[in-house]
C-alpha cells in the first residue's frame, strides 16, 4: 500500500540500507519532490556561498580599526576590540567582577532550580526569590559595604539587557497572577479594573508604554524628583508584560476544575490559603510553557529601550559601529547580537516545548 | 448540632460577613485609587506650572515648522501639528496594511511549505522560522535598514528588475500611475474590490443552497472591472504610467519607497510571516485526517478537497490567532521610530512632543489612536469569523 512495499530491495537493515531508504522516501519519492529538493538545496548552497567567504575565509580576526580589515570579508576585529563594552556597557573596568558574580549566581541558581533531584532545592528557591534580587541590586549599584557606586547610566550592553529582562520577568509574574485572580474575581470593581488594565496594555504598542513611563510619568511625581530612567524603563516593561502574564495565568486558572476550590473550602481553607496552596501552584504548573513564551517576547522586547536612550545590547553595538575607527561594521555587530538573542530565546523555546510535551503526557495518564 | 450550624449561618460576626468584606475591600481599593489620583493631579498641576505649561489640545492648531520625508497626504512645514498627526496616522496605516498583506501571503506559503512532502523544503522553512522568530523584531528592522539597504548601489549603478523596478540606496523605485483624480480612483478601486467579494460570496452561497456549482468567477470579475472602466470613460481621465528614470544623480518619476519604508516593510513581513506560517501550519494540522480521506473517498480531487473541506475548517481555527498577529503588526509598526520612518510614534510622539513638551496629551492621544485602530481590526475579523464559523442547528 505505501511506499515501503514498493521498495523491498531497500528495506534491508544496516547503515547503507537505511541511508538508501531515507533518500528514496524523502529525497526522491516523486520526480517533482526531487526537483523541489534540488531547488531548495541550490538556494541554500547559494546563501552559504555568500556567507562563508564573507564570514570565515575572507574575514579579518584582529586589528585596531576598520581600515585594516579586508574589504570583502567580515571585520571580526570590531567584536574582538569592543566585546567588553558589549558585555558591560560603560561599567568601570575594575568593578566588572561584580557583574560577573551577579550573573554567575543567577546561572547557578537557575541550574539548581531546574535540576530534577537536588537536595535543598527549596532553600535555593527561597534564596533566589527573596534574597538574590536585593543582593544583586546592591552588588551592581554599589554604594554600600565599601563598594564604589556605579550609577545606572553607566550600565549597558548585555548586562543591561539581562537586568531588564530578569527584573521584568520576576516582577511581572506575581503581578500577572494578581491580575489574573482579579479578573476572575466576583467583585465587580476589582474585576473591571483588571479587565480595563489588561485590555489597555494589550491594545497599545510597547513603545508608547515606554514613552508613558519615561516622559509622562514624571509629570505625576512630586516636583523636583528626578526618577532614574532605568527604573522607569523597568516600570514600563513590568506594566506592559504583567498584562500578558495575567492573560497566560488566567488560562491556567480556568483549567483548574471547580472541585479543587470546593475541596479547599471544604477543609476550611479561606481565600488566601486556597489560592496559595491549592489553586495557584496547579495553575502555574499548567501554564509554564505560556510563561516561558511570554518571557521570550519580553526578552526580545527589551531591545526597544533604545528608543528612550538606554544602551542595551542592540543599541550599544549600533553606537559602537558609529565610532569613526569602526564605521561600517554594523553587519558584524548585528550578527553577534543576533547570535546572543537567538541562543537565549531558542533555548527557552526548546525548554518550553519539552515541558509542554511532558505536561501533555501527564494529562493523558 | 444542626441548630448550632444554623445559628452560625444566620448570625455571622459583622466583620466575617463575606458580602460586607467584599464591599469593604472594593471600597478600600476605590479610596486608594482616588487618593492616588488626587496626589498625582496635585503633582501634575505643580509640575505644569513650574514648566509654564497647561493641559489642553490647543497645540494641535499651532504650526509645526518641520518637514516630513514621506507623506501620503499633502504636507508642508507650515501645516499644523494636527496635520502632522494625520500624516503619522496614514503612514502607520500604510505600513500596517502593507505588512498585513505581504506577511499573510508569505506566511501561507511558509505554512504550506512546512507541511510539504519535500524533505528539503519543509526543513528549510523550519530553519527559516526558527531563525527569524527567535530574533527581536527591532534587530530585523535595524539589519535591513542599516546593513541590507544601505549597501544597495548608488542610483547610477542601480540594480534593476527588467528596467522597471530599480533598487538603490535612496529607495526602491517602481512605475507609478498618473491620474488627475487620485482620490476618486482609490475610492473606486476599493468599492470595486468590496463589490467583487460580495458578488463572489453571494454566488457561493447560492451555489451551496441549490446544490450545484455556479460560476462565480465571471460575475466577480465584471463587478471588479465595471466601476473603474465606466469611470475611465465617464471622466475621460488621461491615465498614464510614469516610469522611474535616471536623471543626473537620482531617479525621477515613478513611486519611490524610501529606504525607511522598505526596511520596515521587509523586516516586519519576514518576522511576522514566520509567526503566521506556524499559525497556518497548526490550523491545517488541526483539520482531522479523516476529513481529507473522506473527501478523497467521495471522489474530490486535491483542489476540491482543499477548497471545500480543508480550508473552511482550517480558517475557523486560524482566524482568531491571525487576528492577534494582525494586532501585533499594528503595534509593531511603531518600531518605525527606531529608524526614523515618519509613522505616528515617530513624528507625533517623538518630534511633536520634543517641540511642544505636551507629553501627557500626546502620549494619551497616541495610545487612544492605536487602541481605536486595534478595535477596528478586531471588529473586521470578528465579522469575518462569524461568516466562517460552523452554523449549528
Amino acid at each position: 500500500m505505501n511506499r515501503n512495499d514498493a521498495l523491498p530491495a531497500l528495506a534491508s537493515r544496516g547503515p547503507a540500507g537505511r541511508i538508501a531508504r531515507f533518500c528514496a522516501e524523502n529525497l526522491w519519492p516523486t520526480p517533482w519532490a526531487l526537483l523541489i529538493n534540488l531547488l531548495v538545496g541550490a538556494v541554500l548552497l547559494a546563501i552559504l556561498a555568500q556567507l562563508l567567504p564573507w564570514g570565515i575565509f575572507n574575514a579579518t580576526w584582529s586589528g585596531s580599526s576598520r581600515s585594516e580589515c579586508a574589504p570583502d570579508g567580515a571585520c571580526w576585529s570590531f567584536i574582538a576590540e569592543k566585546w567588553p563594552q558589549f558585555l558591560y556597557g560603560f561599567y568601570p573596568e575594575s568593578e566588572r567582577y561584580r557583574v560577573n558574580v551577579v550573573f554567575a549566581t543567577l546561572a547557578a541558581g537557575i541550574a539548581m532550580m531546574l535540576a530534577p533531584a537536588m537536595p535543598g532545592k527549596r532553600w535555593v528557591q527561597v534564596f533566589m526569590v527573596l534574597v538574590y534580587p536585593f543582593l544583586s541590586a546592591a552588588l551592581l549599584l554599589g554604594g554600600v559595604a565599601g563598594l564604589p557606586l556605579v550609577p545606572t547610566d553607566r550600565w549597558g550592553g548585555l548586562m543591561l539587557t539581562l537586568v531588564l529582562a530578569v527584573s521584568g520577568i520576576t516582577l511581572s509574574i506575581p503581578l500577572g497572577a494578581a491580575l489574573a485572580l482579579a479578573r476572575r474575581s466576583e467583585m465587580p470593581v476589582v474585576k473591571w479594573l483588571s479587565i480595563g488594565f489588561i485590555e489597555f496594555c494589550r491594545g497599545v504598542p510597547f513603545v508608547t508604554v515606554l514613552f508613558m513611563a519615561i516622559v509622562m510619568l514624571p509629570f505625576f511625581l512630586p516636583a523636583g524628583t528626578k526618577p532614574n530612567p532605568l527604573l522607569l524603563a523597568v516600570f514600563g516593561i513590568v506594566f506592559y508584560e504583567a498584562a500578558y502574564m495575567g492573560e497566560v495565568m488566567r488560562g491556567g486558572l480556568q483549567a483548574i476544575p471547580k472541585g479543587q476550590y470546593e475541596a479547599a473550602w471544604a477543609i476550611g481553607f479561606g481565600f488566601w490559603r486556597t489560592m496559595g496552596f491549592i489553586i495557584l501552584p496547579q495553575a502555574v504548573g499548567k501554564v509554564i510553557p505560556g510563561i516561558l513564551n511570554a518571557t521570550i517576547s519580553l526578552l526580545k522586547n527589551t531591545t526597544l529601550v533604545m528608543v528612550v536612550g538606554l544602551f542595551d545590547l542592540l543599541n550599544i553595538v549600533t553606537a559602537g559601529a558609529s565610532d569613526p575607527n569602526w564605521s561600517g561594521s554594523l553587519a558584524e555587530g548585528y550578527f553577534v547580537v543576533g547570535l546572543v538573542f537567538w541562543i537565549m530565546s531558542f533555548s527557552l523555546s526548546l525548554y518550553s516545548r519539552s515541558l509542554e510535551a511532558k505536561l501533555k503526557k501527564a494529562d493523558e495518564r | 448540632m444542626t441548630q448550632g450550624i444554623d445559628a452560625a449561618v444566620r448570625r455571622p460576626g459583622l466583620l466575617k460577613d463575606p458580602r460586607l468584606q467584599r464591599w469593604g475591600f472594593q471600597g478600600l481599593i476605590i479610596a486608594l485609587l482616588v487618593l492616588l489620583a488626587v496626589l498625582a493631579m496635585g503633582n501634575l498641576e505643580g509640575n505644569l506650572k513650574q514648566r509654564g505649561l497647561s493641559f489642553g489640545f490647543d497645540f494641535l492648531r499651532q504650526e509645526s515648522g518641520f518637514e516630513i520625508a514621506f507623506s501620503l497626504i499633502p504636507y508642508r512645514a507650515s501645516d499644523t501639528y494636527w496635520r502632522v498627526f494625520l500624516v503619522g496616522l496614514t503612514n502607520t496605516l500604510l505600513v500596517t496594511v502593507l505588512v498585513m498583506l505581504l506577511s499573510t501571503i508569505l506566511g501561507f506559503m511558509i505554512g504550506i511549505a512546512r507541511l510539504s512532502k519535500s524533505w528539503a523544503l519543509s526543513r528549510a522553512t523550519l530553519l527559516y522560522v526558527e531563525i527569524v522568530r527567535n530574533l527581536p523584531q527591532l534587530l530585523h528592522i535595524m539589519l535591513w535598514y542599516n546593513v541590507a539597504l544601505r549597501n544597495m548601489p548608488a542610483p547610477r549603478q542601480a540594480g534593476s528588475f527588467f528596467d522597471v523596478i530599480f533598487f538603490t540606496n535612496r529607495g526602491i523605485y517602481i512605475p507609478a500611475l498618473k491620474t488627475e483624480y487620485p482620490l476618486l480612483w482609490i475610492g473606486a478601486v476599493l468599492i470595486s474590490i468590496i463589490a467583487s467579494i460580495s458578488v463572489c460570496v453571494a454566488i457561493t452561497r447560492r451555489s451551496d443552497a441549490v446544490g450545484r456549482p455556479l460560476n462565480a468567477w465571471l460575475p466577480s470579475l465584471v463587478a471588479l472591472l465595471l466601476l473603474p472602466i465606466s469611470l475611465f470613460f465617464a471622466t475621460g481621465d488621461s491615465l498614464s504610467v510614469s516610469m522611474p528614470q535616471l536623471k543626473g544623480f537620482n531617479f525621477t518619476g515613478g513611486w519611490v519607497f524610501v529606504p525607511e519604508l522598505s526596511a520596515l516593510v521587509f523586516a516586519m513581513t519576514i518576522y511576522n510571516a514566520a509567526f503566521i506560517g506556524e499559525l497556518v501550519r497548526a490550523s491545517i494540522l488541526a483539520v482531522n485526517r479523516g476529513q481529507r480521506e473522506a473527501a478523497f473517498a467521495i471522489g474530490f480531487n486535491w483542489l476540491q478537497t482543499l477548497r471545500y473541506i480543508v480550508i473552511p475548517q482550517a480558517l475557523r481555527v486560524l482566524i482568531p490567532p491571525l487576528g492577534n498577529q494582525y494586532l501585533n503588526i499594528l503595534k509593531g509598526s511603531s518600531l518605525a521610530v527606531a529608524i526614523g520612518f515618519p509613522d505616528l510614534v515617530s513624528v507625533f510622539t517623538g518630534i511633536t512632543m520634543n517641540q511642544t513638551g505636551r507629553a501627557i496629551e500626546i502620549v494619551l492621544m497616541t495610545m487612544a489612536t492605536y487602541m481605536l485602530i486595534g478595535v477596528a481590526i478586531s471588529m473586521c475579523l470578528n465579522l469575518f469569523n462569524s461568516m466562517t464559523r460552523i452554523i449549528e442547528r
